[in-house]
């Protein structure tokens, strides 16, 4: 009762009435499609191809795409499968990208309700950390923590959320500005509640709105980072399935084996163009007011 | 203002020494280089030898202190790979990045700038459709990505640029083309919102009743007041072009310190590091501080916040 009873008027049933109401609203199909596409491939890749994204062949090397049925994309330079590599690439780059935006919403969201509700100097001490990690150029950053820590998944992780905290604990923190003036807020302090206990059952679920638009507005952005990253060699070792080090693969004999870049290239494009439509989608559907920021 | 000029140039020194500490921590915390110049197979005296000539036997703090005085001086060492100090090969590169850097800023600016007002003044039409395309399209393209696909058509099929290292003119254009392309979009798009907004507002409003031309209205009204936010996004778009300066001088085989940074970084050859690091770090504060700066005179609102 006491967490969704102090949440403000509409924000829940807007939630729940979410699905129906895409369905009456324009959603966008062809978005929602993309993402569907991917999402299947991410959970069911094994089942979508019958090969295996590091197994190579040397016979069916370079194989040009549209050939044969057994390689619709073609195979690169050590005759692994191209599809199945972009298939299984799906799965990389949504597994790094949900894992690093998971973290780095965790840790923003925490440190902006604290900084929002405490306000003073915690307030101003997590802000202008804020402002630094905004501020540091991201491939700086990961260069960093790649000579400290090496090359590998869990530091292109650790890079993404050094530098996405920021932009959760930024819009949060303006969020719990106006919430804790709310009347709830402090009805609950007179009700003796403890102020851990009003942040998380009565100002952040009224976050939760401002909490999903930023992620999904920020997922695009984190693939295209992961991507630069394992293009770099920053990231997952060399021969992985991630798009990134596919591109990478095809640059040295462009003219040769062309598609080796291209199609992973235009499997990012697609991806991150879908999550920016879905993204603005949501963030109109839910919470038009920050359709200005 | 002066008050104000002060307390940003106060922070960027801040943020700066936060960075020496990264970097001298970064350093440390990577291994000890004792091990490293000896090898495995020394004893334990020509260990604790060793590190008494580094000075690693000293407190950390001594350490560091000597490390700050050191990068103060521009000394970052010697490059255990090129066998050189790290500033000689800096300073050799250095201009090959903030070369590539202006071309791409100015290329942003000239194209990017252009696209986005006349988007907005000619709104629905076919500028306007081409402008919200590339905007798009240029924050969901990744950038390592297009260098590859414009040297495959421009350099290998077509045959009309170069697509590799430094020259003449026609060496910039793909890399800056490449590395200006997604503040260009960004451009586009934030000129595009921010004259619509203005073009909303009640003076340009007031100035159309007065019966003031058109085209008076846009360029001398409108147009002065929508530049503002382009100003805060070219410090930005300064940042970004670091960003992206990295992935465009590999692909281009650029000779900058984006690519000595990597190669720095895969040879595990920490002076190089340390001063390709600092280097940028120092760009991109010295920037963002001369941007706020210019900013706060523009806007005069902002001095007193």
């Amino acid at each position: 009762m006491a967490a969704t009873g102090s949440i403000q008027p509409g924000t829940m049933d807007r939630i729940l009435q979410l699905p129906g109401r895409a369905i009456k609203m324009r959603l966008p199909w062809i978005p929602f499609t993309i993402l569907t596409v991917l999402l299947v491939c991410t959970v069911f890749a094994p089942v979508l191809t019958s090969y295996d994204p590091g197994k190579s062949s040397i016979l069916d090397s370079r194989t040009p795409p549209a050939q044969s049925w057994e390689h619709p994309l073609g195979t690169d330079v050590l005759g692994k499968d191209v599809l199945t590599r972009l298939i299984y690439g799906a799965r990389t780059a949504m597994f790094i990208s949900l894992v690093a935006l998971g973290f780095g919403a965790f840790v923003g969201s925490a440190l902006g309700l604290i900084a929002g509700y405490k306000g003073g100097l915690v307030d101003a001490i997590i802000m202008r950390g804020a402002d630094a990690a905004l501020g540091f150029p991201t491939v700086l950053v990961a260069m960093i923590i790649v000579t400290i820590l090496g090359a590998g998944i869990q530091n292109i992780i650790l890079a993404v959320v050094l530098t996405v905290w920021a932009r959760f604990a930024r819009m949060i923190r303006g969020d719990v500005l106006g919430i804790k003036e709310l009347d709830f807020v402090t009805f609950a302090k007179i009700a003796g509640l403890s102020t851990p206990m009003i942040i998380i059952r009565h100002v952040f679920p009224n976050t939760i709105n401002t909490l999903m638009v930023v992620t999904s507005l920020m997922v695009g952005q984190v693939i295209l980072l992961e991507a630069s990253l394992s293009f770099l060699g920053l990231g997952l070792p060399p021969g992985a399935p991630a798009w990134g080090i596919m591109v990478s693969e095809g640059k040295d004999e462009i003219l040769n084996v062309w598609w080796l870049s291209l199609f992973p290239g235009v499997a990012i494009t697609v991806v991150v163009l879908a999550f920016n439509f879905f993204g603005d989608w949501l963030r109109d559907t839910l919470d038009p007011k920050l359709r200005r920021t | 203002m002066q008050r104000f000029i002060l307390t940003r140039v106060f922070q960027a020194l801040i943020t700066l020494w936060i960075l020496s500490i990264a970097v001298f921590l970064s350093v440390k915390l990577t291994g000890d280089p004792a091990v490293y110049m000896l090898g495995p197979e020394q004893g334990r005296i020509e260990y604790e030898m060793m590190r008494k000539k580094l000075g690693l036997d000293r407190p950390v703090v001594v350490q560091y202190w000597d490390f700050l005085t050191d990068i103060l001086r521009g000394d970052f060492g010697k490059s255990h790979f090129l066998e050189r100090p790290a500033r000689e090969v800096l300073l050799e590169r250095l201009p090959a990045t903030i070369q590539l850097a202006v071309a791409a800023f100015f290329l942003a600016i000239i194209v990017g700038v252009p696209l986005g007002i006349l988007s907005a003044v000619k709104r629905d039409s076919v500028f306007d459709n081409f402008g919200k395309l590339f905007a798009t399209m240029g924050i969901a393209t990744p950038n390592f990505w297009i260098a590859i696909m414009l040297i495959l058509l421009f350099g290998a099929i077509l045959g009309w640029l170069p697509t590799y290292g430094r020259g003449g003119i026609d060496h910039f254009i793909l890399p800056a083309f490449v590395l200006g392309w997604s503040a260009m979009a960004g451009m586009v798009r934030l000129g595009r919102s921010s004259m619509l907004e203005v073009l909303d507002s009640e003076y340009v409003k007031f100035a159309r009743v007065k019966g003031l031309a058109e085209k008076m209205v846009v360029w001398k009204h409108a147009l002065k007041n929508a530049v503002i936010p382009l100003l805060t996004f070219s410090g930005l778009t300064l940042a970004g072009l670091l960003n992206g300066s990295v992935a465009v001088e590999v692909v281009f085989a650029w000779p900058g310190i984006g690519r000595l940074m990597l190669q720095g970084i895969h040879t595990r050859d920490f002076p190089i590091v340390q001063a390709t690091v600092m280097a940028s770090g120092v760009f991109y504060i010295v920037s963002a501080l001369m941007v706020d700066i210019l900013y706060a005179y523009v806007n005069p609102r902002i001095r007193y916040e």
